[in-house]
């Protein structure tokens, strides 16, 4: 009997990409809170471990250097937040608390994610050393 | 690895943030430069970002960082005072001040300092997920 590393880790290597790439976007939102015109932008979880499960997009090849790189991502995955403020000023709609509370939560459920793979992975390894539970 | 790509955003926002505090500084230390023309009177300097097109262009178009386009000097009219027994008064006894308001420079230092470590906070943050992720699977 072959252990299929895809069945034991599950979901939780997908939710770690996609909550990487969320990160990203959120740390974007923190960065641009002083920029003019920047709008928030939040992804849909759920599209997003979807896309990651399935290598949903795609992307162009480049044949030549001056070729644009082309990243087609899944239609609905970033979207743009709506905001809590109608308007700053200044077309911002970066809320920081907002943004802040998101980025420390997502990055709580990342490590609540490596968490368990490591629940998984220390199980696998006393599963090949034959060591009982 | 998005991750990675969160230390780049951040760290153009801090740098962003810095200039933002330079330009602060400048105006702060020259709030009270005295001069007897109008084209040799400091004036305010504000930063201008926005958010980094290439960045935006590139392979990614979520995430962007922030690039300083320039620093522009502000239009406010500059303070003329009439002091003829000044020494730096010009023939009818007038001397021009800065256009810097010290309450908005002191506000925007608040902002840009705060700005700056939430910004480290998002780095760090980062740093602490990387490196736990390095360690999976060490028990």
């Amino acid at each position: 009997m072959a252990i299929s590393f895809d069945k034991a880790f599950g979901i939780h290597q997908h939710a770690l990409t996609a909550r990487s790439s969320r990160a990203e976007v959120l740390a974007s939102n923190l960065a641009n809170a002083d920029t003019p015109g920047y709008k928030a932008k939040d992804m849909d979880f759920q599209a997003a471990l979807n896309q990651a499960q399935n290598n949903q997009g795609f992307s162009l090849s480049r044949t030549n250097q001056q070729h644009f790189a082309v990243e087609i991502a899944p239609p609905g995955m970033v979207q743009f937040r709506v905001p809590n403020q109608p308007d700053t000023g200044d077309g911002n709609t970066v809320d920081v608390q907002t943004e802040r509370n998101n980025y420390m939560e997502n990055a709580l459920q990342y490590q609540a994610s490596l968490e368990f793979l490591n629940g998984k992975i220390s199980g696998l390894l006393k599963a090949i050393k034959g060591e009982s539970m | 690895m998005s991750l990675f790509k969160v230390f780049d955003i951040s760290g153009s926002a801090m740098s962003a943030q810095s200039v933002r505090l330079n330009t602060t500084a400048s105006n702060l230390a020259n709030a009270d430069s005295v001069s007897s023309s109008v084209g040799e009177t400091y004036r305010a300097r504000k930063p201008v970002f926005a958010a980094d097109l290439n960045q935006a262009l590139s392979d990614r178009q979520e995430s962007v960082g922030v690039k300083v386009m320039g620093i522009v000097e502000t239009d406010k009219p500059l303070l003329k005072e009439f002091h003829p027994d000044h020494p730096m008064a010009d023939a009818e006894g007038f001397i021009y001040k800065p256009n810097v308001n010290v309450v908005e420079e002191m506000t925007d230092m608040l902002s840009a300092s705060r700005n700056y470590q939430t910004n480290v906070q998002v780095a760090d943050a980062a740093k602490q997920m990387l490196q736990q992720t390095l360690r999976l699977g060490k028990g």
